[in-house]
């Protein structure tokens, strides 16, 4: 065991003030929402300090913590989800980008009018959403139901071609419009489906008035909402992403209960014997075959769901939005959180999304809002420049070029997890996998002294 | 006092009647299995009548464990066939068998190396109902589920410390040294509510003072009802402990009798206890 007090006290929470630090008094669930807020602090006060220096307005501040929002929540939802699969049963998932796909394709196809250029079936969000999660997890079945007979890097393999032969098959021309049963239906191919509901603005919009179309006529939560909205200059487009912005963290935070529970439960307990052994777990007399397809169709469909809620939430769906780089951007957040801990997912999720997706482009508006520096727009000028003892245009190089050094930033991000922290910024949290916290059960005093065979059920 | 009404019932169908007329538990026929070149299990065939403890030996390489992975269904045989309780499992896969109540420890120990003690125990027990993802996340029905959560730990402190392994409960099974995960397998099998247990070397690297209690144990589940079939090397453990003694040899039964027999046997003294007398 580690030397991190039962693999509670996070490294992190170490080094901050008592009232955040883990205890083993507390429960659980209170440890996990102090390093998620944590977290989420570290964020926000980076945030604020960068738009202040950028020269960022409150309004602007505003949208720019909205958005890093939205994107932990959206990408926490997927971590999740990734967590169940790799973290708890050691299935590899390298095809997450395809199951956010069929998620997302399928709500639009079912939500998007009969009469658009693209037909759909025209039905309501209610019905869409759900049949984009049973899809996903219908396609999650199909793709588990041979490769879990693999051993594991086949069955990554399996994964993430299904999840290319996925987006081609969205962007395949032959499928651009085609009748299944009699009713008029289509991908769009590369243009993708646009004639559906934007699912961003539907939501808040519902929230917020009693007259969503008009948008008009808001609820008394939405009054006050503007009203405070007025007092900070916030404008209402603002408000309503906000509020979309918490639909999402709600949607995390059911996400992040059924699958605790799921892992704190018998059914876990096996989620996790496959993963150390899963021959062992079999002799046990535990069906792992069934209870891989359950977790893997579980997972995907939460996948599904972050598919329609994030990528497909803007009324609009193109292939090239599944590009193979989203399941790696959500790897790189499960690492960084250390896999194994939904709360570790959520950490990482936070960090990935604010400090490493995010955040460089504010720092690039903080740096170019403090000093001017040359516009170097080549490595080659830049390497010179520092050759010269010239640093300014090697910096300028750097701002220049940021949103696409971010991608070496994650490279040099995880050699350097892999160095000092292999177990994710967390450290090593494993949890004991039962309905009760096994941490806290001590031997019964005996006084009695009953038989083994009484153990029976 | 478990299996007495199993037996009843195998003497109603009258399947599994050996050729004394008592019946077996497990009944095995022409079980073969090659691996390349190699006949590892070369067409053997015995009987183990309930509540037995029944030993089997051989040199190294002569097929004793691909015999328990043929009979546990980790590997299919490529011939024969096997019987638990009068059912034709040949081929079935390991849960199938461990469900039916024929459960194994293998040679190599498999615990679960990142699950705590208490956890590898939990995870034994059949038929929980938290095991139905549905019960173990809806609200109202969870709550049954973390009630019998406590009956079960209850049962698993019983036997850890009936193994002695109590003060152990929290480590994570990786860090057990090699006789303790031994007992961590038998404790961890026994909790599956087994009709027979087959321990393919299950005193291999613990210590004599464990050992000895590990087969008190055996004596006293014996006493339960409990059939064993165990692979053993050490030939004191095996002539003191075991009633019945089957010889293995290049992959097939070279003798099969009581431990005096054996001893007494001219092939087996040739093959294998040879060098030692
Ligand atoms: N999985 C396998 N692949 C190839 N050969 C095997 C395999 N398992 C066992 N064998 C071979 O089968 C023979 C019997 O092995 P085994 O059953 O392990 O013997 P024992 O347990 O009696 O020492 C040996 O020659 C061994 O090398
Ligand atoms: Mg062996």
């Amino acid at each position: 065991m580690t030397a991190d007090d039962g693999g509670r006290l996070s490294s992190l929470a170490k080094y901050v003030p008592g009232f955040l630090t883990a205890s083993d008094d507390r429960p659980r669930w209170l440890d996990d929402l102090r390093l998620i807020l944590l977290a989420t602090a570290v964020v926000y006060l980076t945030f604020i300090l960068l738009g202040l220096i950028g020269g960022l307005s409150i309004n602007g501040i505003t949208r720019e913590l909205q958005a890093v929002t939205l994107l932990s929540a959206s990408i926490a939802l997927v971590v999740l989800a990734l967590n169940l699969h790799w973290g708890y049963t050691g299935l590899f998932n390298i095809g997450i980008a395809g199951f956010m796909a069929v998620g997302a394709y399928t709500t639009a196809m079912v939500t998007a009018s009969p009469d658009a250029r693209i037909p759909g079936l025209g039905l309501s969000l209610w019905i869409g959403i759900p049949a984009g999660m049973i899809a996903a997890a219908l396609v999650g079945f199909i793709v588990a139901l041979p490769a879990l007979r693999l051993r594991a890097d086949y069955f990554a393999i399996v994964t993430l071609a299904a999840a290319e032969v996925i987006r081609r098959l969205y962007n395949s021309s032959s499928l651009d419009q085609f009748e299944l049963f009699g009713i008029a239906l289509g991908t769009g191919s590369g243009r993708g489906i646009r004639d559906f509901p934007n699912i961003r603005n539907t939501v808040s919009r519902h929230i917020l008035y009693a007259d969503p179309g008009g948008p008009s006529d808001p609820y008394p939560w939405g009054q006050l909402l503007f009203t405070i909205g007025e007092e900070f200059d916030l404008i209402a487009f603002v408000i309503e992403r906000i509020v979309y912005t918490l639909f999402i963290i709600v949607l995390v935070i059911l996400v992040f209960v059924l699958l605790t529970r799921t892992a704190n439960s018998p059914f876990g307990r096996i989620l996790k014997a496959i993963r150390e052994d899963e021959l062992a777990t079999k002799s046990l007399g535990k069906n792992t075959n069934r209870v891989k397809i359950k977790a893997f169709m579980l997972g995907c469909a939460i996948m599904g769901l972050a598919g329609i809620v994030w990528q497909g939430s803007r009324g609009n769906v193109t292939p090239d939005l599944f590009m193979p780089i989203i399941t790696f951007y959500i790897f790189i957040a499960l690492i960084i959180g250390g896999s194994g801990s939904n709360a570790g997912g959520v950490v990482g999720a936070v960090l990935f999304a604010g400090l490493l997706f995010d955040g460089p482009p504010m720092v690039e508006r903080a740096v170019n809002n403090l000093v001017d520096l040359p516009r170097t727009n080549t490595m080659n000028d830049a390497l010179i420049g520092l050759a010269n003892l010239d640093p300014e245009v090697f910096f300028g190089y750097v701002m220049v070029q940021m949103s696409s050094l971010r991608f070496m930033l994650f490279g040099i991000v995880l050699i350097l997890l892999m160095i000092y922290r292999p177990d994710g910024v967390l450290g090593h949290r494993n949890e004991p996998a039962a309905a009760i916290d096994l941490r806290k059960q001590q031997a019964p005093d005996h006084e009695e002294t009953n038989e083994v065979d009484e153990t029976d059920e | 006092m478990k299996q007495m009404s199993d037996q009843l019932d195998l003497t109603v169908d009258g399947e599994g009647s050996t050729a004394d007329g008592r019946n077996a538990l497990l009944e095995i026929r022409n079980l073969r299995k090659r691996f390349g070149g190699i006949d590892a299990v070369d067409g053997i065939g015995f009987d183990i009548e309930p509540a037995t403890i029944t030993g089997l030996i051989g040199p190294n390489g002569a097929g004793k464990s691909t015999t328990f992975n043929l009979i546990t269904g980790v590997y299919r045989p490529d011939g024969g066939t096997v019987r638990f309780a009068g059912e034709d499992v040949t081929g079935f896969r390991p849960n199938q068998l461990a469900k039916r109540g024929l459960v194994r420890t293998f040679q190599i120990t498999r615990e679960l190396n990142e699950m705590t003690v208490l956890e590898n125990m939990l995870l034994a027990f059949k038929g929980q109902l938290g095991e139905q993802l549905y019960r173990s996340v809806l609200p109202v029905l969870r709550r049954e589920v973390v009630e019998q959560e406590h009956e079960l730990l209850a049962s698993v402190w019983e036997i850890l410390e009936l193994f002695e392994l109590d003060h152990l409960a929290h480590e994570e099974a990786g860090t057990l040294s090699g006789g303790q995960r031994k007992l961590l397998e038998l404790s961890r099998a026994l909790l599956t509510n087994p009709e027979m247990l087959l321990l393919d070397e299950p005193m291999a690297g613990v210590n004599p003072s464990l050992e000895q209690h590990l087969l008190e144990r055996i004596h006293e589940l014996h006493g339960e009802g409990y059939t064993f079939l165990l692979v053993e090397h050490d030939m004191n453990v095996i002539m003191e402990h075991c009633e019945r003694v089957i010889v293995m040899h290049q992959g097939q039964i070279l003798a099969d009798g009581s431990p005096a027999e054996i001893q007494q046997n001219e092939a087996v003294i040739e093959a294998y206890l040879g060098g030692e007398v």
